[in-house]
């Protein structure tokens, strides 16, 4: 066998400097792990949507709401009971004459601000507790691990009720209540990460430049930790709000006159039969925002953390 | 259809791309080789080379919701394996054409005894009954050199250690004594002491039961002790393919050339250092046109880039495709390391 | 897998211990008892701190107390006056067991048939309906659902009765209601572990053998996805047990979550801390099932007593 070769211009067997690394030059600004996970979030269309109805949410409940409403939450008008929506009070009123569109309103505060408190509380505890853990090791973890474990036994509702039936009723005391056991998913995660990053070479080289350990985990563990620490958050968030709708529907939450959307729902279901919309409309804000803050959760687990779907 | 005689398998221009986020990624693109009965074929080259999704392409093994197989044909048994029903293929996998997978960690089922994961294929293609395919698995695992087998029988793959693993899925890959046994780098995930042992025991089978072999590997050193021959894959192509003696000795390729003077030797002069591969392969979901390792070639010409060069002939076994091989070209001499293993 | 065993043994007892020692201190922390009622003259007081043992050390009394819940006795109720928590709790147990474990089988049933079909027709318009409907399960809380089934297939269907428990029929509604969080839980955590099974090695290898795509599936993915589904054991009955406080208030279930929340509107502590005893052990004990059923089913537990 013999190949046969085509005639072709002898220029093109000149020799070409061709670079080698021509194919690693960086063709555009560096993508940052943000800004990366931001791209994918933004394919992400049911996260999106529900980025977007809780901003809607958001500046309803403290903004638009109230601003466009001249009723108050609070007033009382008992010649004005069982209205249902009507173009004075757009969401209806209730037994009390009290105006619902606002109360929904201030209902979602509510119920938004122990989602971020809780929020906050797993950062402060969850988090702390998971890098001391996972960052000292040993003894130390062995020691805060059991205690989780053993927090790991009680179910963390049961506390918030015993919790409840000894403070007095408030947003900061729910809160907490909550949170009482609630730090010890985001502990675990957060310990699993260090473990699992403290022994990643860049950890190492940080080390043995020299780094103190709180260096360390400030600087590289704890950055490094956060997209994970932002995913959880946005499951602590709805969690929260559940428990307080929870605790306010077996009457342990949000005290009269104050209004949660879980007292709301609680009030609206026992009306059901005869003013469903007392039950409707507090009701869909609230799903709306366990679906939103859900989806969202997972678009940004995909986005952050691909390796992690379940 | 047509088949040369001495030849099991033979697969011609075969394309394989994967449809990912990123885009379509060229896996393989126009791949022909034949398998000889009985010989050991190597596939080597780096990660990304295409080689391993030829290996799965001829199971029929690549994942079915985004592989897109774009043409060409595998002849097996007179039959085009790309043009069989699922059913026709589930005959073949097994009894016909077995794999070896890259990593025995996870190549076998936690959950399940060794014994029976030994069973299951002699119970489907054999027909054999419970108590005969459990002797037989014995028997199995004795070949492949597992001591104390009618206890491992009864274990879980978690009880075993790496190279027990990667033994035991040889054993499953042998039980219907297959006429084509595929390994996908069989000893990347073993220790070096546990390689040679898997690397013996594969030839030492292959001798006994008379199999084909095609054996995916980056690993040259792999090759040189076990293969008849090797197909030097970069991007997606077949760039040389030769016998051992003819790709080790006589390379005629700057890729193959790169391979070579990258493999310490013991027996090489110090003063000859290893020479890498400057750059990386391109990026196959936008493949160059011409020679894909242009870019990296220090012989590169002005052609090069323009078109992928027709294979050069250089012996009944030996081809290579590389525009310097044109009359036109300037002579060019392989680095002083390869011509000093000559 | 005894040493495995009696660890999870030990958890158990600790969180238990934990638990009923907060109750202690709780009762005693409590303002409104109600012996601290004005109007009891100190003679009565006192008579009735004798009857309850209240006028020993505290530390005496928290002994006997721990002594008497180990032995089940939970004390009596201050509001229905001579009858103890725990008959009170063993009375109301068989409603409540029966909404709850109808709830779980309905709910694992549908769950399992639902994330199978999802994973098996992955990208397909039923992984779709599979996902939308896991979303709206754990989205849409158990006392908006109740209300909603009520007003729905209750009240403006009229197929099933609203309240009350008075046959099989009153069943239907509150188990529903309870079950949607289970079958979205359940469809959920089937249909991720199976897409994480399915793209295996040891899968590849099951196909490799030349297995029928239904044997790999009943075989082998299957088999693998199921082990870890004993995982979401536990956390279902803490789910079913908080889901009864509020799913048997609307529905005026006669069952123990609706006597915890008006006992909590009374204020029978003794009745509220004894329940919350009972619905610990149970999660516990629920726990402890699980872990070692997980021993039990996989073998790497099972076989050398820990995961590798």
């Amino acid at each position: 066998m013999e190949t046969r070769h085509r005639e072709l211009d002898p220029s093109l067997f000149e020799s070409a400097t061709i670079d080698a690394y021509e194919g690693e030059r960086i063709a555009g600004p560096p993508v940052g792990f943000w800004r990366d996970a931001w791209i994918r979030l933004k394919k992400n269309r049911g996260a999106l949507i529900s980025l977007a109805v809780l901003i809607l949410v958001f500046a309803t409940a403290f903004v638009i709401g109230p601003l466009i409403s001249s009723q108050s939450p609070y007033t009382q008008d008992l010649s004005q009971r069982y209205l249902g929506p009507t173009s004075e009070y757009w969401f209806g009123t209730d037994k009390f004459g009290r105006d619902m569109w606002t109360r929904v309103w201030a209902g979602t505060r509510v119920s938004l601000y122990i989602g971020l408190l809780a929020a906050l509380m797993d950062i402060f505890v969850g988090v702390v507790y998971g890098a001391v853990s996972g960052f000292l090791g040993g003894r130390v973890d062995d020691v805060l691990q059991r205690g989780i474990e053993i927090l790991n036994g009680i179910p963390y509702l049961v506390v918030a009720i015993l919790a409840m039936v000894v403070l007095d009723p408030g947003i900061l005391t729910i809160t907490i209540a909550i949170g009482l056991t609630g730090w010890t998913f985001m502990a675990r995660i957060v310990r699993g990460r260090m473990l699992q990053l403290k022994n990643q070479e860049f950890a190492l080289a940080s080390r043995s430049l020299g780094a103190s350990g709180f260096r360390l985990v400030w600087k590289h563990l704890i950055p490094n930790s956060l997209g994970l620490i932002v995913i959880n958050l946005m499951f602590t968030i709805p969690g929260a709000i559940f428990a307080e709708a929870f605790l306010s529907f077996i009457g342990l939450g949000i005290q009269v006159p104050e209004a949660s959307l879980g007292s709301l729902i609680s009030d609206g279901a026992a009306e059901l039969r005869f003013h469903p919309y007392l039950l409707w409309l507090p009701a869909l804000v609230f799903c709306l925002l366990m679906i939103c803050f859900n989806l969202l959760g997972d678009g940004l687990r995909d986005a952050l953390d691909p390796k992690m779907r379940k | 259809m047509e088949m040369n005689g001495d030849n099991i398998l033979e697969a011609r221009d075969l394309l394989v791309s994967f449809s990912t986020y990123a885009g379509e990624v060229q896996a393989v693109r126009g791949v022909t080789f034949d398998l000889r009965r009985g010989e050991t074929l190597a596939i080597v080259g780096e990660s990304g080379s295409g080689k391993s999704v030829t290996a799965k392409s001829i199971m029929r093994l690549n994942p079915e919701a985004n592989t897109i197989v774009g043409g060409g044909e595998i002849l097996f048994d007179g039959r085009d394996l790309l043009k069989l029903s699922e059913k026709q293929m589930q005959r073949v996998r097994g009894p016909q054409i077995a794999m070896v997978f890259q990593d025995p960690m996870t190549s076998l089922d936690p959950t399940m005894k060794v014994g029976n994961q030994i069973a299951e294929s002699l119970r489907k293609h054999l027909g054999m009954s419970r108590s005969r395919a459990r002797e037989r698995s014995v028997e199995l695992l004795k070949l492949v050199g597992i001591p104390n087998a009618e206890e491992r029988v009864k274990q879980y793959p978690h009880q075993f250690s790496g190279g027990m693993r990667q033994r035991v899925v040889i054993a499953i890959a042998l039980a219907c004594e297959p006429q084509i046994l595929i390994a996908d780098e069989p000893t990347t995930a073993l220790d070096v002491t546990i390689q040679a042992q898997i690397l013996d025991l594969l030839r030492e089978l292959q001798e006994k039961i008379g199999t084909s072999v095609i054996l995916i590997t980056h690993d040259l050193g792999v090759v040189a002790s076990v293969a008849d021959r090797i197909a030097v894959m970069y991007a997606g192509k077949i760039v040389e393919i030769g016998t051992v003696r003819e790709t080790f000795y006589d390379p005629q390729m700057p890729y193959t050339w790169g391979l070579l003077a990258s493999i310490p030797l013991p027996t090489a002069d110090r003063s000859q250092d290893l020479i890498p591969i400057p750059g990386s392969p391109p990026d196959m979901s936008d493949p160059p046109k011409g020679c894909p390792f242009t870019a990296r070639c220090p012989y590169a010409m002005q052609v090069c880039p323009t078109e992928f060069p027709e294979y050069t002939v250089f012996s009944a076994e030996h081809k290579a495709a590389c525009w310097l091989h044109h009359p036109m070209a300037p002579n060019v001499e392989p680095p002083v390391r390869i011509r000093g293993t000559r | 897998m005894i040493r495995y065993v009696a660890r999870r043994l030990v958890y158990m007892v600790a969180a238990l211990f934990i638990i009923v020692s907060v109750t202690f201190f709780i009762s005693k922390a409590l303002p409104g008892t109600p012996f601290a009622n004005p109007k009891l003259s100190p003679q009565v007081r006192e008579q009735l701190f004798e009857k309850y043992g209240l006028d020993e050390p505290l530390y005496v009394q928290y002994v006997k107390y721990i002594a008497n819940v180990a032995q089940g006795d939970l004390g009596n109720s201050y509001y229905f006056e001579g009858r103890s928590v725990s008959e009170l709790i063993l009375q109301r147990l068989p409603v409540s067991a029966f909404i709850g474990v109808q709830a779980v089988i309905f709910g694992l049933v549908i769950g399992m048939v639902l994330g199978i079909v999802a994973a098996l027709w992955h990208n397909t318009v039923w992984d779709t309906l599979a996902v939308v409907v896991a979303i709206l399960g754990v989205s849409v809380p158990s006392f908006v659902l109740g209300p909603l089934l009520q007003y729905w297939l209750g009240l403006k269907l009229g197929w099933f009765p609203i309240a009350f428990f008075e046959s099989w029929i009153y069943s239907v509604l509150p188990s529903l209601a309870l079950s949607v969080f289970v079958v979205s839980t359940v469809a959920r955590f089937i249909r991720t572990e199976m897409l994480e099974v399915m793209g295996q090695d040891y899968i590849t290898l099951a196909k490799a053998k030349g297995l029928s795509g239904l044997a790999v599936i009943i075989k082998h993915v299957l088999r693998n996805a199921m082990i870890p589904l004993v995982t979401v054991m536990a956390p279902l009955t803490i789910y079913i047990i908080t889901g009864s406080l509020v799913i048997e208030q609307i529905f005026a279930v006669p069952g123990i979550g609706e006597q915890f929340v008006q006992s909590v509107l009374v204020n029978d502590y003794s009745m509220i801390l004894g329940t919350t005893i009972f619905f610990s052990v149970l999660f516990i004990v629920a726990l402890l099932i699980q872990d070692i059923m997980y021993g039990i089913i996989d073998p790497r537990i099972r076989v050398s007593g820990a995961k590798e």
